[in-house]
């Protein structure tokens, strides 16, 4: 708060009404709502539910389908962590170097941004096209059978490839603007003492990057546990069937679909503990982070 | 990597050299890079002006069709699925409803409850800036489920305010605004106290002209959020003529299959109008939006 604010009293509650108004039903209330529905049973025709304390809890972690689906998560969120940060470092790494056409790559490379997740894959099932794709066509030139929606890995593949794609411009604008905050002195420091630019991007560059890359890296997993739900969903035009998915899209799965209300609701709040404790581990970086900069 | 910057390094070194091989390099990385951004874009384009057997027959080619406009009307007013209401027409008007209610919510909203939060001497102050700050950790995809329950519950299935009122429910622009108002400094609040300006007063002649490029910067980032929202659309809207385009999508690549001439041609273009607003306003406002972008989590 500021030392020199208003003292009226009635204006600042009416101001805070609209939004703690709207976050106290459509925040806390389904986060209470689904906290207590995960330790009920709901009859699937909507005949009441029944107080099972942690069954749903249990049947969940003892189900192997969900170990499956926690595995391949875990898998998703690491590659697509990765490649998108690798590749969107080595691009604002060049698109810093460069003199020339250095506005036109940075458009190039950010537009993708403002492309939604499901759209992606929509454009990823074109690419990926059984007859015609030129991915699919580029696949088979070196003897790979592609079959999205049929295999298994396959579809997995591309599902990761068009993450990537879609993440990488988020993580090029923060990286260069990263790149962009490093003070000339140091750079110019940096040229004397150490000759080998490779050197030197280990030794300044990247430790003056970390925290930028920390804080990435938490946008990242969300982004690959979250957001990459309209890519599943269209790539796998809607048939989960056999095809990969993620935790998310199995709470809209069941939640949704299969009408087990307890279920899904237990698999929501394992999630909102999964996302508190990385929220919490972000917090401490942040902290961390003032002291680097 | 490790070898490509090495022979970067000479050339910083001796810069004299007529060809500089590592700047050579370095655009190579940027141009596959960029292509690799570029060319799905370009196949969209192509078929879009493409015959759809054309299509069909030989995947998408180098060549620039004549189709451009018969894919372009099939597209805005040829309805697909049951009720004929989701032309691309009807699909594009839903899109800007939610993306700028979206963001002019998000920001009415935000500014209001951080100008009090900031401000004001309040009791509750930190209690209200903890409750509001904790929707920040829960995501709507968690909760997605409950959350569906409460606005059938409410009698909000299939309406705009069902569409966009859930989705306010996260503090990201309070959290911005609150962060832009405590830099302003504070002489100017004590300035208009002592000419006589009220809260209100203050509010509207001093603050929010000064917040202008925050505003622009955070509608930019709000509006391609809100028109890109796929999980909740899908969810609550039920009516065809609800759809959005991106909610849409799905329902377009399902058409694609098991039909005999799949339209290739408007599927295509759908997408196309669902992905240019959005790209459009980033591209043109790059500055404003990287900036609110980098700034809003600091």
């Amino acid at each position: 708060m500021k030392s020199a604010g208003f003292t009226t009293r009635w204006l600042p509650i009416l101001l805070l009404v609209p939004q703690l108004s709207i976050i106290a039903i459509f925040f806390y209330w389904p986060a209470l709502y689904a906290m207590q529905s995960s330790f009920y049973l709901q009859d699937p025709f909507g005949f009441g539910s029944t107080f099972v304390g942690l069954e749903n809890y249990s049947s969940l972690l003892s189900s192997s389908e969900y170990m499956k689906v926690t595995r391949f998560t875990v898998v998703f969120t690491a590659l697509v962590t990765f490649f998108s940060l690798a590749l969107a470092l080595l691009l604002a790494v060049k698109a810093d170097n460069v003199l020339r056409g250095a506005k036109t790559y940075r458009t190039l490379l950010m537009w993708v941004y403002a492309v939604a997740p499901p759209v992606a894959g929509f454009i990823g099932v074109m690419m990926f096209n059984q007859s015609w794709g030129p991915l699919t066509e580029l696949a088979r030139s070196i003897g790979w059978d592609f079959k999205l929606g049929v295999n298994f890995n396959d579809t997995a593949s591309a599902m990761i490839l068009v993450s990537v794609w879609k993440q990488v411009p988020v993580n090029f604008i923060f990286f260069l603007s990263g790149l962009q905050s490093i003070p000339k002195s140091v750079r110019e420091a940096a040229l004397i003492d150490n000759r080998s630019s490779f050197g030197r991007f280990w030794d300044v560059t990247f430790p003056l990057l970390a925290p930028t890359g920390f804080f990435l890296l938490i946008i990242n997993i969300t982004y690959s546990l979250f957001d990459t739900f309209g890519v599943i969903d269209t790539m796998v035009k809607g048939e989960p069937g056999n095809n990969p998915m993620t935790l998310v899209y199995k709470v809209y799965v069941d939640g949704f679909r299969g009408n087990d209300l307890g279920g899904s609701s237990a698999q929501s709040v394992i999630l909102m503990v999964l996302v508190l404790a990385l929220t919490i581990f972000q917090f401490r970086l942040v902290e961390r982070r003032i002291h680097y900069t | 990597m490790a070898d490509t910057t090495h022979t970067s390094t000479n050339t910083v070194a001796r810069p004299r050299k007529s060809i500089k091989w590592g700047t050579v390099f370095d655009h190579t990385i940027l141009i596959l890079g960029s292509l690799f951004m570029l060319v799905p874009i370009l196949m969209v384009l192509q078929t879009v002006t493409t015959p759809d057997l054309e299509t069909i027959k030989n995947g998408p080619g180098l060549t620039i069709g004549t189709e451009l406009d018969d894919n372009f009307a099939k597209a805005m007013f040829q309805a697909s699925g049951f009720s004929g209401e989701n032309t691309g027409t009807s699909m594009l008007i839903n899109s800007l409803i939610l993306g700028v209610g979206f963001a002019v919510g998000k920001i009415v909203i935000g500014m209001m409850a951080a100008y009090a939060i900031v401000y004001f001497r309040l009791r509750f102050a930190t209690f209200a800036f903890w409750l509001i700050f904790t929707t920040l950790l829960l995501p709507l995809e968690v909760r997605i489920l409950p959350s569906y329950e409460i606005v059938q519950q409410l009698g909000m299935l299939n309406t705009y305010s069902g569409l966009i009122i859930p989705l306010v429910a996260s503090a990201t622009a309070t959290f911005f605004f609150r962060q832009f108002f405590r830099s302003v400094p504070n002489e100017l609040v004590e300035a208009a106290r002592i000419d006589g300006a009220g809260p209100v007063k203050f509010f509207i002649d001093i603050l929010v002209p000064l917040s202008q490029t925050m505003i622009a910067a955070m509608f930019i980032i709000m509006f391609v959020y809100g028109w890109n929202q796929y999980l909740w659309p899908t969810m609550i809207t039920t009516d065809e003529d609800m759809y959005t385009l991106v909610r849409g999508i799905k329902q377009i690549t399902q058409d694609l299959e098991g039909t005999n001439v799949p339209e290739y041609g408007r599927a295509n273009m759908l997408a196309l109008i669902a992905i240019l607003p959005p790209v459009l306003i980033v591209i043109f406002f790059q500055s404003w939006f990287v900036k609110g972008l980098t700034e809003s989590d600091k």
